[in-house]
């Protein structure tokens, strides 16, 4: 009995630790079930039988259609958008000294630290006043970039803040002229950081409710969709698109980690090991 | 060359600098110019009417104090639940770490709208969960969870619990291991080095973790109207409603404004206590 306890005292953190994962899969074990049921009602919230044609059915709703699509498209640019302008001050504020560091620190930290309601609420008190641009896919394009900024800041930031600057003080030396060195040192090894914070921006855009509701006027994205279903009964559809962008952002996640892996090896490559590849060039990109 | 170097981080944080103060500072004063309106809809006019902020909060007092003591219990609940796990995958994992992180952050890979109704599915009357419940006593033989405060909790831990395990398990993840040996060696029971070395290294996390989850919980709306019921509405379930279909925009203004400086008031504390650097990472070399 004595040794039983000990057990348990010994592994108590671990054993909170499986539980607590064991919380957070539930839910999604339950959408994936739930994607196979084959309800009575229109009410999908207990089990009734087992059927693969909502599987099959997948993209047979042309209105849950149009709202795939509407997320996507505005997923894809808000990320494009908010990657490439956070990219850039990402770079300003690791590789330069300049008066106003605080100021912009704060512009960008402000907006993680508030609500999205209310984001939504001044973007729309803002678009009604002003009267223009209608309400719709631009002003929720607006939106969309607008909060996913701060995030892809961050992400770049840490990874910028651990590049190691004599690869392109080699490339100088070299002979390689600042845009070179650019496109061919200092891209390729932040490229994780742009891509993992651009999957980030895709994955804040193509979740996002609270700031599309008060923004969006007609148009009509997956999550409104689903918010306006959920009155009248959510169709399996749903949980069959939610597993598949499930899956998709899993792989995406991956094919990030590899990259990743990549670039660290490629930065990890010293003197003594073979020549990497590349041709090494010159000046610092700025 | 220098002349060129000075301008260039200005160039560079242009695009970013002039949208977040056109479509996020700008909208803020609007929302406060908003606020002091007075009229309805079509005839609003701006005339310093204070009275929409002690409208707003005599009338709404009882869910600007639910939210927050709703957002204050989800975060307590995921304190509690993180600091083991962000632990165990810090120093005890192995090789289990990144399958463990993997399956820390897969909440946020699927629609919060469907997790949130895949809640409502597990909580429901009919659902295992509950019957579970019932068995060992802990809820009533023909009570509910769904339509309670204690599933609008519920739903918000859920839903937050990653903003709080990431932070405490960075800052974990930082600690020197050499420090607690060290503690050891100066003969401190595990117990006194957790208390007087792991934890205080790893209160930056707690602190950045607490407002993470905070921020989000006391602002949200989603959880309260799958989860909760009538009686559970928060302040974002009033924003939300004024806005969307009572089209009363100077109250919803208002009670987004007493939100938004309740809440920088908590980051403004925070920034002082933990420096603006923690939340950013590190300066420029």
């Amino acid at each position: 009995m004595s040794g039983a306890w000990r057990w348990l005292r010994e592994h108590a953190v671990n054993i909170v630790a499986g539980l607590v994962v064991a919380y957070m899969l539930i839910p999604i074990a339950v959408i994936f079930v739930f994607s196979f049921n084959d309800p009575a009602g229109k009410y999908n919230f207990t089990w009734v039988g087992f059927t693969l044609s909502h599987w099959s059915n997948a993209f047979g709703m042309p209105e849950l259609n149009s709202a795939l699509e509407a997320s996507l498209k505005l997923a894809l640019l808000a990320t494009l958008v908010s990657t490439a302008i956070g990219t850039l001050m990402a770079l300003a504020l690791v590789r330069h000294q300049f008066h106003g560091r605080r100021a912009a620190n704060l512009l960008i930290v402000v907006p993680m630290a508030t609500p999205e309601i209310v984001m939504g609420a001044s973007l729309l008190s803002f678009f009604l006043i002003l009267g223009t641009p209608s309400l719709g896919f631009q002003t929720l394009l607006i939106a969309h970039v607008m909060f996913c900024i701060s995030f892809v800041v961050v992400v770049v930031r840490s990874r910028l803040i651990g590049f190691d600057r004599n690869l392109e003080e080699a490339a100088r030396d070299l002979g390689a002229n600042p845009i070179e060195t650019f496109r061919l040192v200092t891209l390729p090894l932040i490229m994780p950081g742009i891509l993992g914070g651009g999957l980030l921006a895709f994955a804040l855009s193509i979740d996002d409710f609270v700031i599309s509701n008060f923004n969006s006027g007609t148009t009509v994205t997956f999550p409104l969709y689903i918010y306006g279903a959920a009155q009248r009964g959510i169709p399996v559809e749903v949980n069959v698109i939610a597993m598949i962008l499930f899956g998709a952002t899993v792989a995406a996640m991956g094919f990030t980690v590899l990259q990743q892996r990549r670039a660290e090896k490629m930065a990890a490559i010293r003197p003594e090991q073979e020549a990497p590849p590349i041709p090494i060039g010159a000046a610092e990109a700025a | 060359m220098s002349e060129r170097r000075r301008i260039v981080p200005y160039f560079l944080l242009g695009p970013g600098t002039i949208w977040l103060l056109l479509f996020f500072v700008v909208p803020l004063f609007y929302m406060g110019y908003l606020s002091l309106e007075s009229g309805v809809v079509g005839s609003l006019s701006f005339s310093w009417n204070w009275g929409n902020y002690s409208d707003a909060l005599s009338l709404y007092d009882t869910q600007f104090v639910r939210s927050f003591l709703y957002a204050g219990a989800a975060t307590l609940i995921c304190l509690l639940v993180s600091y083991p796990l962000a632990y165990t995958i810090a120093f005890r994992a192995g090789r289990w770490r990144n399958a463990l992180l993997f399956a820390v952050v897969a909440p946020f890979f699927t629609t919060y709208l469907v997790r949130t109704l895949a809640w409502e599915t597990i909580l429901s009357d009919q659902s295992p969960a509950v019957d579970a419940l019932r068995l060992i006593g802990l809820v009533p033989e023909n009570g509910h969870v769904l339509a309670t405060g204690t599933a609008v909790i519920a739903g918000l831990t859920y839903n937050f619990l990653p903003f709080m395990i990431l932070p405490i398990y960075a800052s974990l993840e930082q600690i020197d291991e050499r420090l607690i040996e060290a503690a050891k060696d100066l003969y401190a029971s595990s117990r006194e080095a957790f208390v007087r070395v792991t934890l205080p290294l790893s209160a930056p996390g707690i602190v950045a973790g607490t407002l993470l989850t905070f921020i989000p919980a006391s602002g949200d709306y989603i959880n309260a109207q799958f989860l909760g019921s009538a009686g559970n509405q928060m302040i974002g379930n009033v924003i939300q409603s004024l806005y969307k279909t009572q089209l009363d925009y100077p109250a919803a203004a208002a009670l987004s404004f007493v939100l938004m400086a309740l809440i920088m008031t908590a980051v403004i504390v925070y920034i002082r206590f933990a420096g603006s650097e923690a939340l950013m990472g590190e300066e420029a070399r």
